[in-house]
This record gives structure tokens, C-alpha cells and sequence, in this order.
């Protein structure tokens, strides 16, 4: 495998309970390159990246990952239950090892700083969104996985962390996985896109790296 | 000093109570009530298995409890059953199995209501060393695999992707619930331990903001119930196991009420 492949997909396919979520799918990332999967509810785009992750099995095709591939992933929902008591800075925490300083910079990049240390439940959306961010690029991943990370975000907030991505990807060469619904939140920043059509299993894909 | 009932009964109780806050910490965290009472109605086939076996008793239940875990386990990677049926069959399986059993020797005599409501008055000496060296054991344990285990109660994805190996620290932790479980189950019986790691757990989360404070504080509240429970069964002559676990129902309400007024007085100074 290139050793500039974070991961790599060919022809995968998965099929729960009797039905193809998708079939047929071809996706790299390499490092510093920002791949990004639209496609409508249902498509199964958060069903793929799990498999690219190794968190879903595929029924067919194969996976490769870069042999210890450090992943920092912002989940499509998380929810964390009520009677389990947790403060931002201890979620960002549970993360890994790392300074106090390291954790006030991840917060104050998404824009959290100002914020204290409030317990997790009291987040409104799109602040618990930017939290999650930050715990991802605190790990400072080889590749960055973001599901639907725009979700509750504001639109001034869509352009900040799309150029946050940037920033991180600049910084660390890390490789970058998005998925969103909507391919104008994404159009300025992917390298190449995944359209995944329910029930369909012919993907197209644009490449803006020519 | 240990030669007085009461205050074995004291100090198992104790060594009981600090084990049973933070492990009942994850117990809710992670919902998993049913799990504790189908490993705690499952010791009823391990008495029956100790018996059989001619092992002691503690031991019998703890290994009956594990063989419960994993088959737990392996149930529910399967797909098909719910979880809450699959704990059930288990639970009453497993009591059910364990009565039958037991009823093949004639010979044996348990006792059915130590068994069930515990006794914690009758601990002996011995019972002390099995509680607090097992209770140290089993923090330490649950101290290594603190940071895997939240992270897999949180999300199990994120756990994985961040390599923390979810499956294996919750099978370890099924482990330890067996394990306390086993220790437990003579001192407040089958019916009453799952109380004693809800309650105090559920106390405690009105006064902690983060997970480690909320374990340190169930392991009080436990303690405090351990104690208020023994007196009073001293003093009113009733049964020690039940006013144990009262005495924590009383903890839970009394930390529930002053947060009401505050937040009552709050409202008032702010409209
Ligand atoms: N464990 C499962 N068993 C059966 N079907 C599943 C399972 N998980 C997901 N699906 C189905 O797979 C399809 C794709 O789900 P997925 O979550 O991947 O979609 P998505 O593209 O991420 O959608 P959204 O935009 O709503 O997030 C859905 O129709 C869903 O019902
Ligand atoms: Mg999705």
C-alpha cells in the first residue's frame, strides 16, 4: 500500500438484514486530501464511513488501513445519558493524555473558550458539535472522520469549521473524511466527493484535484 | 474489637458499601439494573453448584456468575433476542435451575431467607478478609479499566475507533459485578444487592459533576447507609439487610429534597 493511503476501499458493499444499504463503492483518502461523502438521508453514508473504519464489517469488497491509523472521529449523534455526570473538560479528557494547555488551545480553536467548564448536558447542539470537534483534533489524528459535523452549526459556524478543517489539515497533513447532506456546505473544501443515491448503486464522483 | 457481631457486621458492611458506590456508578451509567439482579438471582444455581461441587460457597457463586456474563455476552452478539430477554430467561433460569437442584439432596439444608434477604450479623472473621481484600482487588481493577470503561459508556464507536478495546473492559467488568456479587450475596442476600448499587449511585449524582466525584460520593452515601441501617436494626430489632437498604432509600430522598427548595427560593428571588 502507498504510504500515503490513510485508507482504502474497493467495490465494498454492505447488506443488513437481507438488504444492500450500498454496494459498489470505491474510496481512498490520502493524507493531506479532503474526501467528502454527500448523498440523502438513508444513503448509507454513515453506514460506509463505520466500515472504512473497521466499525461495521463489510459483506463484500475489501478495506485497507494504514497500519496504526490514529482516527479522531465526531460521531453523527452521541448521546450521553443524564445520571452520567460530565464536565466539557472532562469528555475532552477521556481523549487521551494530554496538557492542560493542549486542551485550552483544541477549545479556544472551535470556539469554546469563553464557555468555562459546563457540564455536557447543558451544550446547546452546535456547541456540543464544536466540543467533539475539538476532542477529535486534540488527538491529533492521521485522519479526521467527521459525520454531518455543519449539523446545528450555525452558517457563520459552517465557514469557521470548514476553515478550521483546513487549518488542521495544513498543519498536520492529516487526511480528512466529511460527510454532509449538502454538497454547497462542502463545495469550496473537498478534493474529491462521494455521491451516494439511496437504493442506487452506481456512485458518481467529481474530483476538484485536477 | 472483631470479636463483638456488631462490629464485624460494621466493618463488612463498610468494606461492602466502598466497593458497591463505584461499581454501582457504572451499574446505572450504563443501565445495567437487569444485568446485576440476573447475575444476583443466577447465585442461587451457584449455591447449588457449590454444593455439588463441594467448593466454598463464595466461590461457587462467583464462578456461576462469570459462566452467566459471558453467556450474556454471547447471546447478545447474536442477533435476534433483545437484552432484556435474554437477562431474563437467565435470571429465573438460573433460579429456578438452582431450586430444582438443591431439591435432588434432601440432605442439604440451606437457608432459604439468609440466602435471600443476607445475614450480615453471622459474618465471621474470615468473611472480613474474603470482603476487604476482594474489595481492594476489585477497585484496583476497576481504578486500571476507570478510563476504557467510560469512554465505552459513552460511545461505543468512539471507544473503538480510539482503541480503548470496549469489548474486553465490559466483559472485565461483568466480571467484577460477579465478583462482587458473589462477596455480597451473605451479607445483604440475592433480592436486596442490586439495591445497594443502585441506590447510593443514584444518591450521589445530585452532587457531582464529574464521574469521579459521583464514585467517591456513592461510596459514602453507601457507607453512611451501612452504618444508619445497623444501628437501627440494633435499636428497632429489625432485619439488618432490609433497614441497610432503607436507610439508603431514606439518604436518596433526603438528597433529593434540598435541591427542590433551593431551586424553589431561586425562582422566587429571580421573578
Ligand atoms: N444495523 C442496521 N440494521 C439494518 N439496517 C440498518 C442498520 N443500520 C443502518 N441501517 C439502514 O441503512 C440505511 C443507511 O443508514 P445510514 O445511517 O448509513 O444513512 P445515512 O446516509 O448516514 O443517512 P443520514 O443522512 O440520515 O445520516 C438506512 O436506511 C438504515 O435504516
Ligand atoms: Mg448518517
Amino acid at each position: 500500500m502507498d504510504s500515503k493511503i490513510l485508507v482504502d476501499a474497493q467495490n465494498i458493499g454492505v447488506n443488513l438484514s437481507n438488504r444492500w444499504i450500498f454496494r459498489h463503492v470505491n474510496v481512498t483518502v490520502e493524507r493531506g486530501q479532503v474526501v467528502c461523502i454527500i448523498g440523502g438521508n438513508g444513503a448509507g453514508k454513515t453506514t460506509c464511513v463505520r466500515t472504512l473504519l473497521g466499525l461495521q464489517t463489510q459483506t463484500e469488497g475489501t478495506v485497507n488501513r494504514a497500519s496504526s491509523l490514529k482516527v479522531g472521529l465526531v460521531p453523527q449523534k452521541l448521546e450521553i445519558t443524564p445520571i452520567l455526570p460530565l464536565t466539557i473538560r472532562r469528555l475532552v479528557a477521556l481523549a487521551g493524555k494530554f496538557e492542560d494547555q493542549e486542551i485550552d488551545d483544541a477549545l479556544s480553536a472551535v470556539g469554546l473558550d469563553e464557555l468555562g467548564n459546563p457540564s455536557v448536558s447543558t451544550l446547546s447542539g452546535g456547541e456540543f458539535q464544536r466540543l467533539m470537534l475539538a476532542r477529535a483534533i486534540l488527538r491529533k489524528p492521521d485522519l479526521l472522520v467527521l459525520d454531518e459535523p455543519a449539523q446545528g452549526v450555525d452558517i457563520s459556524g459552517v465557514e469557521v469549521l470548514n476553515r478550521l478543517v483546513l487549518d488542521v489539515r495544513d498543519e498536520t497533513r492529516c487526511g480528512v473524511l466529511m460527510i454532509s447532506h449538502d454538497i454547497e456546505m462542502v463545495f469550496d473544501i473537498f478534493d474529491d466527493v462521494l455521491v451516494m443515491i439511496p437504493h442506487e448503486f452506481d456512485q458518481l464522483r467529481y474530483s476538484n484535484a485536477a | 474489637m472483631l470479636d463483638d457481631f456488631f462490629v464485624r457486621a460494621l466493618v463488612a458492611g463498610i468494606g461492602l458499601a466502598v466497593v458497591t458506590g463505584p461499581v454501582g456508578c457504572f451499574i446505572v451509567w450504563r443501565r445495567l439494573a437487569y444485568f446485576g439482579e440476573t447475575i444476583a438471582h443466577s447465585s442461587l444455581l451457584g449455591v447449588a453448584v457449590a454444593i455439588l461441587s463441594d467448593v466454598n460457597l463464595t466461590l461457587g457463586i462467583f464462578f456461576t456468575a462469570t459462566v452467566v456474563v459471558f453467556i450474556v455476552f454471547l447471546l447478545e452478539r447474536r442477533e435476534g433476542l433483545p437484552t432484556d430477554t435474554i437477562l431474563g430467561l437467565l435470571a429465573h433460569g438460573g433460579l429456578a435451575l438452582g431450586l430444582v437442584l438443591l431439591s435432588f439432596f434432601p440432605g442439604v439444608r440451606i437457608d432459604l431467607h439468609a440466602l435471600l434477604f443476607g445475614d450480615i450479623l453471622a459474618v465471621s472473621r474470615h468473611d472480613l478478609l474474603v470482603i476487604w481484600v476482594g474489595g481492594a482487588i476489585v477497585l484496583g481493577l476497576l481504578c486500571c479499566l476507570w478510563t476504557p470503561l467510560l469512554l465505552a459508556t459513552i460511545s461505543n464507536d468512539l471507544s473503538t475507533v480510539e482503541s480503548r478495546k470496549p469489548l474486553m473492559s465490559k466483559l472485565l467488568f461483568g466480571v467484577l459485578v460477579a465478583a462482587v456479587i458473589a462477596v455480597a450475596v451473605k451479607i445483604v442476600g440475592v433480592l436486596l444487592i442490586v439495591a445497594l448499587l443502585i441506590i447510593p449511585a443514584a444518591t450521589a449524582r445530585r452532587f457531582a459533576n464529574i464521574p469521579e466525584t459521583m464514585a467517591i460520593g456513592a461510596a459514602l452515601v453507601g457507607v453512611v447507609s451501612v452504618a444508619g441501617g445497623l444501628f437501627a436494626s440494633l435499636q428497632f430489632d429489625t432485619p439488618s439487610g432490609p433497614s441497610i437498604v432503607v436507610a439508603a432509600l431514606i439518604c436518596f430522598v433526603l438528597a433529593r429534597i434540598p435541591i427542590v427548595f433551593l431551586k424553589g427560593t431561586k425562582q422566587t428571588t429571580q421573578t
